[in-house]
């Protein structure tokens, strides 16, 4: 596999730089890496063995002895003798000049002619360029194997044919390649800047282009130096290559195999060099490329964010007392219970908590909000009451009951009918969201097939029915459609249809609405209210954006750093939260009586890294009313006995220092709300 | 052989793709588009491989008949077998001639035996078809349960040691090349446990081991790559949204995670596919397979031109169906890719 060239950074390139020295630095830290130590190492003993191999062993490998032909191996002989007697220990050592030689020749006629083909475009113009273009594509899509037999049909059997044929062969990849580079290349700043300036093509190419293209080239070469030695050992073992009386691996490797039932060693010995040799240079040239930056590494992260030197977690992070009492003014059995909440990641420095005992309930058809920053454990507490946290998180908690079941208790498969029909979800972004290869009436309709028995048909029939129910226009034809056929307001709408395809009585919205632009995000907020109002249904609705929870939740959770630190009522968002966070989630809501002279209200300071919690309130460090029992204790969630909530040693009390603008800003919002 | 090779054909392949801008009109415009494009980089592609196979025996030094029939073969002889072929005609007439020859099935006569050329194809084609077919299918059913399996098994970042097992066995298995794996399957099963045929064409077994040298390298790159794809589409949103419909682990994988893995990997298989088929070549060679690819390398030998010319186009054909397939399987699969740019 070559490697994908990801175009070098902007920082990297003030104006067609000399990157030499970097460069040299860079391909010596890869000789660091165990996988670079290691192949460069294989490297350089092939490539001493290319140089001195004929020099130590020429005599031994010539030398006939009849007396000694066909032997198997011996202390004499490493891997025996051929038909004449000599040693082929010896022979396969110095073959390795003339295998990589060969090998290297055809690569760097594959490099050149490869250059000229792909840069050729820059300097011919627009028709002559796409012409050729359009002739490397083609003869791109052939295998190298095929065009290097074709060369060497045209240049003739033997070394010199071969060595031509393979060259040409590999020129298609190494034009695409260059031509892919130069074109990145050209399109850059400092090139059109050169240009405007009346710098002329070739000049543009030699002076900007190439230097900036050369060591990706370079990295595919070493690459294309292990396939241009499997190539033509291949040739050669075809007897297409090397002649006698010389000879390469390839012609060995064909000399044994027409013994290998007499003599196997002298089909292996050959074979085992060709494969460690084209081993070295590929790993090499993987490990360098990997390196220099030119491959993205695939990283199985987790949702975690740490600092570089996270620190061990205490293990006593929370459980001081949170509310045992009944949290909310739920009437009747609650349609979700959670007590005392957490999920916890392995991190680099140590197990960290996102989310840190999280009590709350829904009532049957009520409507709660939860705001917070990023990386408050809003979205995360939504995927642990959800049950979709994956390994390696792990959910505790003291309750989780969803209509009286409990999820922590059973397997997944008893609770799947239960939590597929009832629970529904509605994820941030619809774009993403939906399967891109399955019709979007079908992704529906999987629902009904899986959870209520219907047969494709009913369960067809639903998804329509459930799509006109959530507005999506000519819904027959729609279900038809690919995600990528829908636009996003409507793939929202799709999403939250999908969601009513049981009965559900809790829909987790997760920032549903974020992903959307403005105007349709009411449609989807209307939409939400109008299926809440008719089946009676609550939402949990997860918003970074106050005023959006505001006016369509009954009850808000504030959470921060992991944690809720306030739960009241909507109503009361804009005039009477007493947590000083809330107030400044609050106040930095900008609206129509904002003073836009005055800079727009924002919270001072970061959110909290889940990897490195204070010991006391997580918000103290940001809060203007924190004092020294705030950075020791952290205060509990405390029932006033109206069923609102606050976590705050101050809870209410009002700052000397007000954030400027937060009072005006609360009472025009608590009026729209 | 395959390094350079596949990576930048990868390139190619999504590039000949690129379909249109603005669709959305009628439910099948854009397929059609995409029918229509790619049928006629088709053509193209089968115009270039014709040229260049018939320009094959004039860049060639010197007078291929010469060089076939030998330099003691009379100068009468010569001519008159360089008549009989039409190589005195302008050249403009021998490509019409040419060309006609190949809409009608007729590609020459052999220089040596004087077989019709499309005979002697048509006897060994079916031989190497076997081969690829069959080294394909095994391909497949390797590459495709391994490539998810370990997908699925060492998904964020589990069951490390495994993942490094099943990595580095398979860059090994994928960087041996094929000839040289037929060569170790000789030894192993052939000369040292003698249980399977080591050359020739007979029965059921000795199929075996030219399939597998095709198929092991292939089928180990392959796994590679769907693994690494599969680790990425079951980090994709759609995938929590199947986990949030609560269906069966089976189906999250099988029905949403695996198709989307499938169509990048299918674009990198097709170029596995088609250096697969050049690869039949060299094994042919390692087991005396009576297939294209051990005439044509005979045929190069003895200097047999319109027979290598004759086989370079079935194997150019057979490449460039190939990639056609894999364009309209993936079309298919992932019908974004049949208008997508770029």
């Amino acid at each position: 596999m070559t490697i994908a060239p990801v175009p070098p950074t902007d920082a990297d390139q003030p104006a067609a730089p000399s990157r030499r020295s970097a460069a040299g630095t860079r391909w010596l830290a890869v000789l660091r890496t165990p996988v670079g130590a290691g192949a460069g190492l294989l490297l350089t003993v092939v490539l001493l063995l290319a140089v001195f191999g004929p020099v130590f062993w020429s005599d031994a490998a010539d030398t006939v002895d009849t007396t000694a032909a066909m032997q198997g191996a011996s202390g004499e002989h490493w891997v025996g003798t051929d038909a004449l007697g000599r040693d082929l220990f010896a022979r396969v050592l110095v073959a390795t000049r003339l295998s990589i030689g060969l090998a290297l020749l055809a690569t760097l006629i594959a490099v050149v002619l490869g250059l000229l083909l792909g840069t050729a475009p820059l300097l011919l113009g627009r028709r002559a360029g796409r012409l050729v273009t359009a002739a490397v594509d083609i003869a791109v899509a052939f295998p190298g194997l095929l065009l290097a037999l074709f060369f060497a049909v045209v240049f003739g059997v033997g070394a010199t044919g071969a060595v031509l044929a393979i060259g040409f062969a590999g020129a298609p990849s190494f034009a695409r390649l260059s031509h892919t580079l130069a074109a990145g290349i050209a399109d850059r700043d400092f090139v059109s800047a050169a240009r405007i300036a009346g710098v002329g093509r070739v000049r543009v190419l030699v002076r900007h282009v190439l230097p900036n293209i050369g060591e990706p080239l370079v990295v595919n070469a070493t690459i294309g130096a292990g396939g241009a030695l499997l190539a033509f050992t291949g040739l050669s073992f075809l007897g297409l290559g090397v002649q006698a009386p010389s000879y390469d691996w390839g012609r060995l490797l064909q000399d044994g195999l027409s013994g290998i039932y007499i003599h196997p060693e002298a089909a292996l010995a050959p074979g085992v060099a060709i494969v460690v040799a084209g081993l070295a240079f590929n790993l090499f040239g993987e490990a360098v490329a990997k390196g220099i930056g030119l491959t993205a590494a695939v990283n199985g992260a987790y949702p975690v964010r740490s600092g570089p030197r996270a620190d061990t977690v205490p293990a006593p992070v929370t459980d001081d007392g949170t509310p045992a009492t009944d949290p909310g003014p739920a009437a009747g059995r609650p349609v979700l219970d959670v007590q005392d909440l957490s999920v916890t990641f392995p991190g680099p420095g140590g197990l960290v908590r996102p989310v840190r005992g999280v009590s709350f309930r829904i009532g049957r058809g009520e409507a709660v909000g939860v705001v917070g920053e990023s990386g408050s454990g809003k979205s995360l507490t939504a995927l642990a009451i959800a049950r979709l946290v994956e390994q390696p998180g792990e959910v505790t908690a003291d309750r989780l009951e969803f209509q009286g079941t409990d999820l922590l208790t059973g397997s997944e498969r008893s609770h799947r009918r239960l939590l597929g029909t009832a629970f529904a979800m509605v994820f941030q972004d619809p774009m993403t969201s939906f399967n891109p290869t399955r019709r979007i009436g079908r992704q529906l309709a999987e629902v009904a097939e899986e959870h209520q028995g219907m047969n494709r048909r009913q369960a067809m029939g639903r998804a329509v029915d459930r799509l006109r129910a959530v507005r999506v226009p000519a819904a027959e034809r729609r279900a038809h459609q690919y995600p990528h056929e829908f636009s996003g307001g409507m793939r929202q709408r799709a999403m939250i249809g999908m969601g009513l395809m049981g009965e559900p009585t809790l829909i987790v919205a997760d920032e549903p609405t974020t992903a959307l632009d403005v105007t349709v995000q009411r449609q989807v907020l209307d939409l939400l209210a109008a299926v809440r109002a008719a089946d009676g249904v609550a939402l949990l609705l997860i918003s970074h954006d106050v005023a959006v929870v505001g006016q369509v939740c009954d009850r808000v959770l504030v959470m921060y750093a992991g944690r809720v630190v306030e739960d009241l009522p909507a109503a009361e968002l804009g005039t009477a939260a007493r947590h000083p966070y809330t107030r400044a989630l609050v106040a930095a809501v900008p609206d129509m009586h904002v003073d836009l002279d005055s800079p727009l209200p924002v919270i001072p300071g970061r959110p909290v890294d889940p990897a490195h919690q204070p010991p006391g309130c997580a918000y103290a460090p940001r809060c203007p009313l924190a004092s020294a029992r705030c950075t020791v204790e952290d205060p509990a969630l405390a029932d006033d006995g109206t069923g609102w909530r606050v976590a705050c040693w101050h809870a209410g009390e009002v700052a000397d220092l007000a954030v400027p603008g937060a009072a005006p800003v609360a009472v025009s919002l608590g009026e729209r709300a | 052989m395959t390094s350079t090779t596949t990576a930048t054909g990868a390139t190619a392949t999504t590039g000949a793709t690129a379909g249109h801008r603005g669709v959305d009109a009628a439910l099948d415009s854009p397929w059609l588009r995409f029918a229509a494009r790619r049928a006629g980089r088709f053509v193209v592609s089968l115009w270039v491989l014709v040229t260049a196979s018939f320009l094959m025996i004039h860049l060639i030094p010197g007078d291929p008949v010469r060089a076939a029939l030998g330099p003691t073969a009379p100068a009468s002889l010569v001519a008159a077998r360089r008549a009989s072929l039409g190589l005195d005609d302008p050249l403009w007439l021998q490509y019409v001639h040419y060309l006609q020859g190949v809409f009608t099935g007729d590609l020459g006569t052999s220089l040596t035996s004087r077989l019709p050329v499309s005979q002697v194809i048509s006897q060994r084609l079916p031989a190497t078809a076997q081969l690829a077919v069959l080294a394909f299918l095994v391909v497949v059913v390797l590459a495709v349960p391994i490539g998810v399996a370990m997908g699925v098994l060492t998904r964020g970042g589990r069951a490390r040691r495994r993942e490094l097992a099943f990595s580095s066995a398979s860059v090994v298995a994928g960087a041996v090349p094929d000839f040289l794996l037929g060569v170790g399957l000789v030894y192993v099963f052939g000369v040292q446990l003698g249980w399977l045929p080591v050359a020739g064409q007979q029965d059921a077994s000795s199929y075996v081991l030219p399939v597998l040298a095709l198929a092991v390298g292939p089928a180990a790159a392959l796994a590679r790559i769907l693994r690494v794809e599969m680790l990425s589409v079951l980090q994709a949103d759609h995938v929590r949204t199947a986990r949030a419909k609560r269906l069966p682990a089976p189906k999250i994988y099988l029905r949403h995670a695996m198709p989307n893995a499938l169509t990048s990997t299918i674009t990198l298989g097709g170029l596995l596919l088609s250096a697969l088929v050049a690869g039949t070549v060299l094994v042919e060679n390692v087991f005396a397979w009576p297939g294209l690819g051990s005439t044509i390398v005979s045929s190069i030998l003895l200097k047999d031109y319109s027979v290598v010319q004759g086989i370079v186009l079935v194997y150019g054909a057979g490449v460039l169906l190939v990639n056609l397939t894999v364009d309209v399987v993936l079309a298919l699969l992932d019908p974004r890719s049949a208008i997508r740019e770029s």
